[in-house]
């Protein structure tokens, strides 16, 4: 059995179904990130694995035990808020001490707790201070000794890094994912930022209108995306996808994209799809991730397929660690990711090679990717 | 001036005074204005200090030639009030003892009211909010009579309780009666005040307190009070003028010796009988407004800014 459970979970607003009948399960210590635009529904999801929020109908477990009717206090979980939610009134220690301080935990035993969780997030010389006189990233790790100090079951987190600066917010997440690594808690996060989903995740649940669109780790969710939302949503710069059709005609399916002013462009189908049940001549969408499209020097050497074409390069970003060349095909914008140091130029001539290893293929009409 | 001739206009603004003359525009209005509002003060504070003769032989305006305290001892210790010539201290001490619960009890209901239907939000909550701004728009007048029944039913009780068991549980004494008008009538403008300051209270720290175990009661006492100072003085503030200064529903609900400090300067000025001690009158209103001045000193700079706070958001 899972040790986070939640199964059928719906939740309705009035006459608006937020939530459509989530399934996720998580074990002991993993890192779950719910991920999606705005308006998915993955804050209201965790809000119903905390209790702030009742359910509809559906259930939430946690050890086999249904948690979804007990009020918050009584989940045996903790909460870090999106503003942090630090009790403006108080020292940190006491934020720190009051949800012991409610249960009822003797004093010396509370101040014990709190000096632990303060060596383990470098706070220790801020414990007398008010939450106002402490810088973005010192409130953060307060609000995270908050959580810590209950050593709860499941940790839950709301957008906890969207308030911080770039580089901040890049620190703290190596330093949460280096508490999980090193506590072995289990997490569920919510976050807008697909590059802290994957680099912070064992899990990925990704969202959209309510609806799961995928669970899996950072690795399926990247590389074989259940369908062209979550395809297009997880990685940046976003998976380049061009529509072609399936030729059968002589032995071998070949996906076919037409390029026009040139001959059209022919390739085996991908290992990754299976295109036996598709009829000769059906419509494909082909999606391949940037750094799968290179020049042929710069492709990966151990490829067993690629395919290669001729393209005018429309804009060259250097990214300081890459170069995202930007080309044309079939009507669609394509990236490819190249070396630093790569020698294209605007408007030249350029063989571009894809990696046909880490292309996918989905079907038009219903989004979804197509298996092997 | 030279905006008059089109030929030297160019190189200066036109019509551009130097700057001290606004200055002096502005600082004599505002000098006007603050010895018109003074005056009446300034009259009462001289009037006051100064022995009956002087009073009806001299100027209005004159300093006090000999300066005398007599007049404050007589208002607060012997003068008439009706037909009691004890001074207007026992009203004096009517009126502390009805302000402090009463404004202390609406303060906090007030308080509550303003937690609950910002962070516990019901159904119908925006419905019983407005019902609440109802009770602002309210004229005392209309209240008169079906209060008057409520505190017939009341004194009613608290007779019966008195014949049961030799005690009327401050069912029927005038000045819990004043209190729970005061607080029954004040109710909707310290719902008001604090609806408006919770509203944009962060509700993260109200689902925080939650998760940490917080009782609905513990999330108030421990959060939210502690976070409403700039409210708070604010709502002590207003409802403590209005309830010192409230003539009607004390002269209403308390008659006799249960009267508050305003029904008994009324009684000590409007008296029918011997001269009018103007001296005697001045310092029995000053005194009676000193409570409101006082407040409004100690705590006058929070006032401004908490109106501000609470009105950005609502």
């Amino acid at each position: 059995m899972a040790f986070l459970e939640i199964s059928a979970l719906r939740k309705r607003f009035g006459n608006v179904d937020v939530l459509k009948g989530i399934d996720i399960t998580l074990d002991k210590g993993g890192f779950l990130v719910l991920v999606g635009p705005s308006g998915c529904g993955k804050s209201t999801l965790l809000n119903t694995i905390a209790g702030l929020e009742s359910i509809s109908s559906g259930t939430i477990s946690v050890e086999g035990q249904q948690i979804n009717d007990l009020h918050p206090s009584k989940r045996d979980i903790a909460m870090v808020f999106q503003s942090y939610a630090l009790y403006p009134n108080m020292s940190v220690a006491e934020n720190i001490a009051f949800g012991m301080e409610m249960r009822g935990v003797p004093k010396d035993e509370r101040d014990k707790a709190v000096a632990e969780v303060a060596k383990t997030l470098q706070i220790v010389p801020l414990l007398g201070r008010r939450p106002s006189q402490l810088s973005g990233g010192q409130r953060q790790r307060v609000a995270m000794g908050r959580a810590l100090v209950r050593q709860p079951r499941v940790f839950l987190f709301d957008e906890p890094l969207s308030n911080l600066d770039a580089k901040l917010r890049v620190d703290m997440r190596v330093e949460i994912k280096r508490l999980h690594q090193r506590t072995g808690t289990t997490i569920v996060y919510v976050t807008h930022d697909q590059i802290e989903a994957m680099t912070l995740a064992t899990r990925i649940a990704v969202l959209k209108d309510g609806e799961l669109q995928q669970v899996g780790t950072p690795y399926e969710v990247y590389n074989s995306p259940a369908n062209l939302f979550v395809a297009d949503f997880m990685g940046s710069p976003s998976m380049n996808l061009l529509d072609g059709t399936v030729d059968k005609s002589n032995g071998a399916a070949q996906v076919v994209i037409v390029h026009p002013g040139s001959e059209p462009l022919r390739f085996p189908v991908p290992t990754s799809a299976d295109v036996s049940q598709l009829a000769n001549g059906a419509k494909v969408i082909f999606g391949i991730r940037p750094e799968a499209v290179n020049d042929l020097e710069g492709t990966d050497r151990n490829a067993k397929n690629i395919a290669t074409f001729d393209g005018l390069v429309d804009i060259v970003e250097p990214a300081g660690s890459d170069t995202y060349v930007v080309t044309s095909l079939a009507g669609r914008e394509v990236t490819a990711r190249m070396r630093a140091d790569v020698n294209v130029h605007r408007g030249q001539n350029q063989t571009f090679a894809f990696n046909l290893d880490k292309a996918v293929l989905f079907n038009p009409e219903t989004t979804q990717r197509i298996g092997a | 001036m030279s905006a008059l001739n089109p030929a030297n206009a160019a190189p200066m603004p036109a019509r551009r005074r130097s700057p001290w003359r606004s200055r002096v525009v502005i600082y004599g209005l505002l000098l006007i204005f603050a010895v018109l509002y003074l005056m009446p003060l300034v009259v009462m504070v001289m009037t006051s200090l100064k022995p009956m003769s002087e009073i009806t032989g001299g100027n209005m305006f004159a300093l006090p030639h000999d300066l005398t305290f007599e007049a404050w001892a007589k208002a607060w210790g012997t003068t008439c009030v009706g037909l009691t010539c004890a001074g207007i201290k026992g009203y004096f001490w009517n009126s502390i003892k009805m302000v402090v619960p009463a404004v202390f009890i609406s303060t906090m209901l007030g308080a509550l009211n303003g937690y609950v239907l910002t962070k516990w939000r019901f159904a119908g909550h925006r419905m019983v909010f407005g019902l609440m701004l109802f009770a602002c728009f309210i004229p005392y007048q209309s209240v008169l009579i079906p209060m008057a029944v409520i505190l017939g039913k009341l004194g009613y009780i608290g007779m019966n309780l008195k014949d049961m068991t030799g005690y009327s549980f401050g069912f029927g004494n005038a000045t819990a009666n004043l209190v729970l008008v005061h607080v029954v009538y004040g109710l909707g403008f310290t719902t008001l005040f604090f609806r408006n300051y919770y509203a944009a209270f962060p509700t993260e720290l109200i689902k925080a307190a939650q998760i940490d175990g917080a009782s609905f009661f513990q999330i108030f006492r421990r959060i939210l009070l502690p976070n409403s100072a700039p409210i708070f003085i604010v709502t002590v503030i207003y409802q403590f003028t209005n309830i010192w200064n409230d003539f009607l529903f004390g002269s209403t609900f308390a008659a006799g010796d249960n009267a508050p400090m305003t029904v008994a300067l009324n009684n000590v000025v409007n008296t029918s009988t011997g001269v009018i001690e103007y001296n005697v009158n001045m310092a029995a209103a000053i005194i009676a407004a000193a409570p409101t001045l006082f407040v409004y000193i100690v705590a006058g700079r929070y006032f401004v800014r908490g109106l501000m706070a609470g009105a950005v958001k609502g």
